[in-house]
């Protein structure tokens, strides 16, 4: 077990945002989370970032207790996120965004990371000098991606990759995600496009008002009634 | 048109409205009791002219704007602003600004040098709002408070201890970085708009403390016979201190009270030098680029495990010592600190000088101290219209090139065709 969110709550301010929610994550799989806007997909992700904080229950990554560690030290542990919105360094160039990715990546492997990362984003190659803020969509959602992986990391958590992008942007990305399976790191998965996301994944949970309504493989959810209805249009 | 109208009729009535009290209404003194006059009938006929210049203007602009053939291109060509924003032409353009800085004010009347060092101290300032502002992103209008605390700091050091200016050096600089730690803490949480007020809300406070804390500093008078700086324990004064020697007995020339103004042009240069170096190599440090992410966006620096904490510190109080730095310098040059030193205006005009630099670019920031310290200077003989035609140049350059004087380019290699 890689990543397991035992009982957790969140609250913001008074507002509960999470019931109990329990997710597990194991080595090797791409979990994904679905829900309708404001179910709490995105406050589940933030949650094991620290901010918030888990109010009750535990977070776990690789055994370790993390609930109460502060977010700069979470991130340092293999883990890394692509932030909603992409939040790429718009005046930061290509190269600099990347070298921000790998802060705290050691010197020796910060090449042959970087060189992995262009070689799965060649786009990325060709934009090397240019300003982060001035790529297409499609380009800064990949630049987001490429970043996160310059840290090495075991867990790559995506908050709605394929937001705002055109239909084969979103068909590239996933491919990307993909092929970063195969290459045996873990995928958390947090979509809005729950049929992309459940074709793609391993195994997916339903979130809907704070909490875990339903849990099965990718494929299961992909032709189960209700999840049909209600995100799939039918 | 008729849209055009009102807008032209407004701007003429606006015209009128601030020109009459300004120019029109003068006072005067008529045994003991004032009297409002009019001004000459010349600045009246004036006033109406304009009015009616700016109306005409306003409602035929679109007009006029289609008879004046519209110029094809940037002001500067393409090539050239390239090229003068290169990270190579600034490097070679500032080798050769050191070069020339060190050898003019040999040549240069008194007056002129001592003008010189006050750039350089603005250089200096600059520079170091400049991490702050331009690199690290944070609005600080309390950066004189910083100033004032290396001031106050080589002052009183003076004053009670006796030190030196070389030894209260980095002492004002440290005291300086120590304050702009501790403001650091509380605004952390804060951006924007709410971190300006803040520290401008600090700037006055140290100001406000300095005036009034009499006893130590002096209050509104100051703290006066601040010690200059000494070459190797060679004082520049006619006649040495009891122990010292003099410049001129030393080297066996004629005293002359220029060559203490060149000594002290020649320190500020070195200093600017320094900050200019300690800056370049913090830029190439991850700490520099840290700075820079944290500007573009805080939540991605957070989901990268970084600290926003360290950086947002980390820039304060580097930039406040150089402000230290400064301060000290501007005590030593002064011999006298007030606290009317320290207004919220010198504040305004050191980040005008970031911004009108161009944010982040450092040659930008030499060039903007310059202009900004010598345009009031040299329009001296307008005198009341001085600071007028000093916010007007201001508002056009904001319009015409909101990027700055010499914008910061990222350093990237040139592809040669």
């Amino acid at each position: 077990m890689l990543l397991e969110f035992d009982k957790v709550s969140t609250f913001y301010g008074k507002v509960q945002a999470l019931h109990d929610v329990s997710v597990k994550v194991d080595r090797g799989e791409i979990v994904t989370l679905i829900g309708a806007n404001g179910a709490g997909k995105s406050t589940l992700l933030m949650t094991l970032c620290g901010d918030p904080r888990a109010a009750s229950g535990q977070i776990r990554y690789n055994g370790e207790d993390i609930t109460q560690l502060s977010t700069a030290e979470i991130m340092r542990k293999d883990i890394a996120v692509v932030p909603e919105g992409r939040r790429i360094f718009a005046r930061l160039t290509v190269e600099e965004n990347l070298a921000m990715g790998g802060f705290f990546t050691a010197k020796s492997d910060f090449d042959t990371t970087l060189e992995h990362v262009l070689e799965l984003f060649p786009r990325l190659k060709e934009r090397y000098d240019q300003r982060g803020g001035t790529m297409s969509g499609g380009e800064q959602q990949m630049l987001a991606i490429a970043r996160a992986l310059m840290s090495k990391p075991k867990l790559l958590l995506l908050d709605e990759p394929s937001l705002g992008l055109a239909p084969i942007i979103i068909q590239q990305i996933f491919d990307t995600i993909e092929k970063l399976r195969s290459e045996g790191m873990t995928i958390f998965l947090v979509e809005q496009n729950a049929n992309q996301a459940l074709k793609l994944a391993d195994r997916g949970y339903v979130l809907e008002n704070g909490r875990i309504v339903m849990e099965d493989t990718g494929a299961a959810l992909l032709v189960n009634e209700d999840v049909r209805k209600a995100y799939l249009g039918g | 048109m008729a849209k055009n109208f009102k807008f032209a009729f407004f701007s003429a009535l606006l015209v009128f409205a601030l020109a009459v009290p300004v120019l029109n209404l003068r006072l005067t003194l008529d045994g003991i009791t004032l009297v409002v006059t009019g001004a000459s009938a010349k600045v009246q006929w004036s006033i109406v002219a304009c009015a009616i210049g700016i109306f005409v203007w306003q409602l035929l602009r679109d007009g006029i704007a289609g008879l004046i053939p519209q110029r094809q291109g940037p002001l500067v060509p393409e090539g050239v602003s390239n090229f003068l924003t290169l990270p190579s032409t600034q490097r070679w353009g500032l080798v050769a600004l050191i070069v020339i800085g060190l050898i003019w004010p040999f040549f240069a009347s008194r007056g002129a040098v001592d003008l010189a060092t006050l750039v350089l101290i603005y250089v200096m300032l600059g520079l170091g709002l400049n991490i702050v502002v331009g690199l690290a992103g944070l609005l600080d209008l309390g950066y004189v408070g910083f100033y004032a605390v290396g001031a106050y700091t080589y002052a009183m050091l003076s004053e009670y201890a006796g030190f030196g200016f070389w030894t209260a050096l980095p002492i004002a600089g440290i005291m300086a970085a120590i304050f702009g730690y501790l403001l650091g803490f509380p605004v952390l949480r804060l951006r924007g708009d709410y971190l300006a007020i803040v520290t401008l809300g600090f700037g006055e406070i140290i100001r406000i403390l300095l005036r009034n804390l009499t006893e130590y500093t002096g209050g509104p008078n100051g703290i006066s016979g601040i010690d200059k700086p000494t070459l190797f324990g060679l004082s520049f004064d006619r006649r040495a201190a009891e122990g010292m020697q003099t410049f001129h007995e030393y080297f066996g020339i004629a005293y002359n009270s220029v060559n203490k103004v060149i000594f002290l042009y020649l320190i500020a240069l070195l200093l600017v030098l320094i900050t200019l170096f300690v800056i370049n190599r913090l830029l190439r440090m991850p700490i520099g680029r840290a700075w820079e992410a944290l500007r573009e966006d805080e939540i991605a620096c957070r989901a990268l495990g970084m600290n926003p904490t360290t950086i947002k510190l980390s820039a304060f109080t580097l930039g406040a010592s150089f402000a230290g730095f400064a301060g000290c310098f501007f005590a030593a040059r002064q011999g006298l600190v007030t606290p009317e030193s320290f207004t919220f205006i010198e504040s305004a005009i050191i980040l005008a000088i970031v911004v009108l630099g161009g944010m982040g670019s450092q040659l930008g920031v030499i060039l903007a101290a310059a202009v900004l310290t010598l345009l009031p200077e040299v329009a001296r003989e307008f005198n009341e219209y001085r600071m007028l035609m000093f916010g007007a140049l201001m508002v056009l350059m904001m319009i015409w090139r909101p990027q700055g004087l010499l914008p910061m380019q990222r350093p990237h290699l040139e592809l040669k065709p």
